[in-house]
Formats: C-alpha cells, structure tokens, sequence
C-alpha cells in the first residue's frame, strides 16, 4: 500500500472530524473558510495521483524514506523483548516530522498561498517547517515559546539559517501552548495568503486526521518491514505522544490488527503525583483546547494547567482527539514515563546500540521497558515490540548532558 | 423579546446605535470589575459585556490577554463571574457574557445556562463556538431562555452566513475585521459590507466589534450597525492608569465620549 493512500471508507473520523465524542471545530468563525478550503484541498490531493506521487517522490528522494526497522539486538537483551527501531530519527531534518511538513507544504503550494505559520516547542517542527519553506520558497514564520527559545537556542539558528522568522512568544507560560495561541491569532488576521503547518495531529478539523494521513507512511511501512523480518506481525507497537503525530502515525497501520496491542507513553515529567507532568490522557479531562475536544490538562474552571517534561517536545496540556478517541474505545493503552525512566532508557540505547534517541522517544523506549515483562508472561515467549524512535537525539545533547552531569564547567 | 432586544428597540426608536462595554471579569480584581462596568452604565454604555477570563483566549489581542492574565492570576472562578453578573444587572444595563467554550464545558452547559439565567444574564457571546458544535448549548439556551451571539467574518461564506444567524438570538457579532480584539487607527471597510450581508438574512440587531476605540468611530460605525461594540480601547483605560481612582475616570470618560458617538451616526 502507498504511504499517502486515502483512507478507507467508514472510518472515524465523521465528516466534521468527530473521532467519538471528541475532535470537531472549535475555532472563530473567520477561520471556518480556511479549514473548509483546507479540507477540500486535502481530499481533492488524497484523491489525485499526481498529487501522491509527487509527496512520494519526496518522501523518498528528499526525506529519506522508507525509515530503517532496526533490530536492536544488545538493546533487546537488556529488557527481555526483541526490539524492532523504526528509526525515523534517520530522516531528514531529524525526526518523524519531515513527513508532515511536506505533506502540508505541498498542499500550501496547491491552494496558491505563498506564506506558511507554524509553532514549535522542541523547535523539531520549526526546523521541518522552515526546511520545507526553503524548498518551496514560501515565507515562513515560526512561533515558540520565549522560554523554548533559550532551552533550544541551536534550533532557532538553524530556522533562521533556513530563512524562517522566529517570534518569540511572551504571553501565558511562554512555551507551546501559548505559541499555538499567537499562531491561531496570526492565522485569523492572515488567513487568506497564509496556511497555518500545525505541527501535530491536533487542533481543529481537518488537522487532526490529515495530519495522521501524512504521516501513516511509518506504521505502513512498520508493519511490512515486520513481516518481512520476522515473518508475523508484532505483539506491540510503543511510540510516545504528546500531541501524538509520531504515535498515530505508527498505530494507524495497526489499529485493524486485533493481535497488535498499541502503547503510547506520555510525559510523566516528575511523576503523577507530583503533578508536574504532561500526561493528558492519564492525569487530564475531557475538555476543548485549541480548536479540538479531547484530554486536557486543566483545572475545575477549565482553565489550561502548565505541563511539565523534561522532554520538550512532549511539553504540551493537550493531546490530538484520535488518541482521546483511542483511549476510551480501550484500543490502545496510555501510560505515563516519568522523566527519570525516560532518561534511563536514553542512557541505554546510547550505551547498547550507539545511537543517541530524542528525549521525546526515549519515552517510548522506557514503556517498552516498562511492558515487556508483563507481555513476555502473557505470552509465554519472547514478545516482539515495534518502538518508534521518531527522532534523534542532537537536539537535547544540552538537555542530556546537564541531565547525567557530563557537561565541562565551561560549557 | 429578551431585554437585549429590547435595548436595541429603544435605540433603533431614537435613531441611534447601541453601545456595547466589554471588560473581562475579575480585572483589575471582583470588586474592581464591578467598579468599572458600574462607571461604565453610568457614564453611558448600554450593555455590559463581561468576559469570562480564559488561559488561551485565541481572538483576544494584547491588551485583553494582559487584564484576563491579570483576573486570573487574581484567583478570579467561573462562579465570581455569575455574581458579577448579578451585581452589574442590578444596574439595570443588560449584561451578555462572553466566553470561550471550555469554561463552560468544565461548569456544566445547563448548569451554566441556569445559573447564568438566575444572575440576570440575559445570554452568551461564544467566540470559539460554532453553531455546528453547539448542540447542548441551543437546548441550554432554549430551556433558561438565554440569547445566543454567535459570531459572523468577512471571510464568512453565504451559507454559513444565514445558517450562523438562523441560531442567534438577541443579536449578531459581526467581526468588522480579519483579526483579533484590540483598538486600531481605522475601522474595517468589510464591516459596512458584512452589516449588509446579515441584513439581507435577518431582522435581528448586529453589533460590529473589533477594532472601535475612539467617538469618532463609535460614530462611523453607528453608521451601518445597531450596535458598537467597544473593549481593548476601556479596557486600557485601567491597564494605564497610575492608579484605580485614575483608572475609572479615564473609563468614564472614555464611555462618555464613545456614548456621544454612537448618538452621531455618521451616514
């Protein structure tokens, strides 16, 4: 199957983007006709072969895809489970991301706008965002959080070695949410030369399930890579989610195979009863943050509740609906990492297998830990876990390095 | 009729525009909005419009972030709105909220509906609420009576246009510009426009908002609305002021003059 094929009918979501109960449209009206001009643009695309050959083309000649499922033997002996890599920190550009930005950026140039917004927390999706701006020369500008943009001062260079503006964002918490607010409110008075590249599979309809759609390649591409290694299907897929793109875009493969359990791992920051943590769907509500119905890290008033991570691209107090949707049909299971096991499985992946993960996959790596003895006994043999390292680590060389102390006084 | 309606009436009958305050709850503090929207009837403004203060007010520009950060902060709840309310319907002025959607949800939307009713508001303005998604609040705003405002753009398609007004009550928002909240040199040339398309569709009022600080534009916009409606422009009123005391005498003032404009349509 192509990566980029339409989905197959009757799925969620409905017409309006209800994944169940949650996802929809909540967003000013002067946005409905952009979302709707969007929409039809991303279905008219879907539906055209030039079109997917074209994001085809792309993704293997520019991206760098199909990503390698990599074996990790030494890894695998550590925690009892044979450990599949999809090693999408391989791809250009670092990370799952890649695939996402194309997808839109494509679309952007079909819809004939000329400009593109985006927020960033990690700056992972600014960097995307701007390589493919630079690709397509169209102007781009990137929101983040001020405090994002001292804790990753290197991806702000490189987004403006591509040529992107970077705002810093000075109102609320000064991180990614409050950068997806100053995105929206550009979004609304620019709408009509400018597309809004949101980064993950959240905010209003159609982001959530286009997004899944432009990403999906990986899960695709899992579940043959996995047959072809091993001759079967895995027993589990593990992927982090903060708002979840990297997670959905491997589950999606999977969801129609009863036998695939699906685990996403959310930011457990300093622990759940610390309440300094990130986990949406573990410790949050059913709420409407933006743009979407879905979990949402908020107090009685509905007021939006800072998160916390030492991962941040997993910093967000939301999640896309299709996980809140996931979560309630029981077809996959959320469990939170805390920050300290996260940074454990870091450490080992770097000391097994030589390749340094994003702090955000090293969640994933850490729940893979987390369920392979409870799996290895359900089952009676070695469980196989498909883990999706969805991008690497260069970016949080800092974050890591004060982490386990090993940074010279100097620096 | 709802005593919206009723303001507009009057208004219409004396060939002028209703104006519309608009200050968010619990800024400066509880006590402090009530002060302020209390001035703001006494100097003139026809409706109060108290906004519910919202962590991520996505159509709200710098100036009202900066006073819902302030309530907030102040430990302001949904429910010191509804006695805000309360308090400022005494005054008689009709009081509409306005709120984004989640504070709601997280209340309870017929509880909300029914406390809302209780205090005397007399309906909701819900910026990041759509008619599509708004089924629990339309049988809420039926059974307690409520108004509901739903908001129209520019860039509203016709048919989205006449469905967004078949659902309003009391009045439509017609959002004079592409843009968030906030005062600017000049008022939109789409407003006239938009105006005109939601006439073509209804005989309810339209208030035009965003963008309106100064008399003179209360004026140019009484010119093809029914109402004005007025926020970042008083709200900074407070923001600036060295002092309360300051504060609300620039408020009245500020009311008075944007009182006067919308007595001098500008046709």
């Amino acid at each position: 199957m192509s990566a980029n094929a339409p989905a197959p009918a009757g799925q969620v979501p409905d017409a309006a983007g209800h994944f169940g109960r949650f996802g929809g449209r909540f967003v000013p009206e002067a946005l409905v006709a952009a979302l709707d001009e969007l929409d039809a643009a991303y279905r008219k695309a879907m539906g055209d072969e030039s079109f997917r050959a074209e994001f085809d083309a792309l993704l293997r000649g520019y991206a760098g895809t199909p990503s390698l499922l990599y074996p990790a033997k030494r890894f695998s002996a550590k925690i009892g489970a044979r450990v599949l890599l999809k090693r999408e920190d391989l791809n250009h550009t670092g990370a799952h991301k890649v695939r996402n930005v194309l997808g839109q950026a494509l679309l952007t140039k079909r819809m004939g706008k000329r400009r593109v917004i985006a927020e960033t927390g990690a700056g992972q999706h600014g960097v995307a965002t701007a390589t493919a701006a630079a690709l397509f020369d169209l102007d781009c500008v990137v929101y983040m959080g001020e405090v994002d943009t001292r804790r990753q001062a290197l991806n702000v260079a490189r987004m403006r070695m591509l040529g992107a503006t970077v705002v810093p964002v000075t109102t609320g918490s000064r991180t990614l949410k409050d950068a997806m607010n100053e995105a929206m409110r550009d979004w609304v008075a620019n709408v009509d030369d400018t597309h809004y590249l949101i980064g993950t599979a959240a905010g209003p309809h159609p982001f959530p399930e286009m997004v899944r759609d432009f990403v999906r390649g990986i899960g695709e591409e899992a579940r043959q890579q996995c047959l072809d290694l091993t001759g079967a299907l895995p027993d589990a897929v593990a992927a982090c989610v903060g708002g979840g793109s990297n997670a959905l875009g491997i589950f999606h493969a999977f969801v129609g195979d009863p036998g695939v359990r699906l685990y996403g791992f959310e930011a457990g920051g300093e622990g759940m009863e610390s309440g300094r943590h990130a986990a949406s769907i573990t410790g949050g509500s059913s709420g409407v943050l933006h743009g979407a119905r879905t979990y949402v890290l908020q107090n009685a008033d509905g007021q939006t509740i800072e998160s916390h991570s030492i991962s941040a691209g997993l910093d967000y107090p939301g999640v896309g609906p299709e996980h809140a949707w996931l979560h309630d049909s029981g077809r996959a299971t959320y469990t939170p990492v805390t920050d300290r096991e996260a940074m454990a499985a870091f450490e080992l992946l770097c000391r097994t297998e030589g390749i340094i993960p994003a702090i955000e996959s090293a969640h994933a790596l850490a729940g893979a830990l987390k369920i392979a003895p409870g799996l290895a006994a359900e089952l009676g043999r070695e469980p196989v876990v498909v883990v999706n390292l969805s991008g690497r680590g260069d970016k949080d060389v800092h974050t890591a390095g004060e982490y386990f102390g090993i940074l010279d006084k100097e620096q | 009729m709802s005593r919206i309606g009723v303001a507009f009436d009057k208004a219409r009958a004396d060939g002028r525009a209703v104006l519309v305050g608009c200050m968010p709850a619990g800024f400066p503090t509880v006590e402090g909005s009530i002060a302020a929207m209390t001035a703001m009837v006494a100097a003139g403004v026809d409706v109060i419009e108290v906004e519910i203060p919202y962590s991520d007010p996505v159509m709200d520009g710098p100036v009202i972030q900066k006073a819902s950060d302030i309530a907030l902060t102040g430990g302001v709840r949904t429910a010191d709105t509804l006695r805000i309310v309360e308090a400022v319907a005494a005054t008689g002025a009709p009081v509409v909220t306005m709120t984004y959607w989640n504070p709601i949800e997280q209340y309870g939307v017929d509880a909300f509906a029914r406390d809302l009713a209780a205090a005397g508001g007399t309906g909701l303005i819900t910026p990041d609420l759509i008619p599509d998604e708004a089924d629990e609040w339309l049988a809420a705003s039926d059974a307690h009576g409520l108004d509901r405002t739903f908001l129209v753009s520019p860039s509203s398609t016709d048919a989205r246009l006449r469905m967004t007004v078949e659902h309003c009550r009391g009045f439509v928002y017609a959002t004079a510009i592409m843009g968030v909240t906030g005062a600017r040199s000049q008022t939109s040339d789409a407003a006239p426009v938009l105006v005109s398309r939601v006439r073509e569709v209804t005989d309810l009022p339209v208030g035009v908002g965003l963008g309106v600080g100064t008399g003179a534009q209360a004026g140019t916009v009484a010119g093809y609305a029914d109402g004005v409606i007025v926020g970042s422009a008083l709200v900074r009123c407070l923001l600036d002021a060295p002092d309360p005391a300051a504060g609300l005498a620039a408020l009245r003032t500020l009311s008075a003059e944007l009182a006067d404009g919308v007595r001098d349509p500008r046709r």
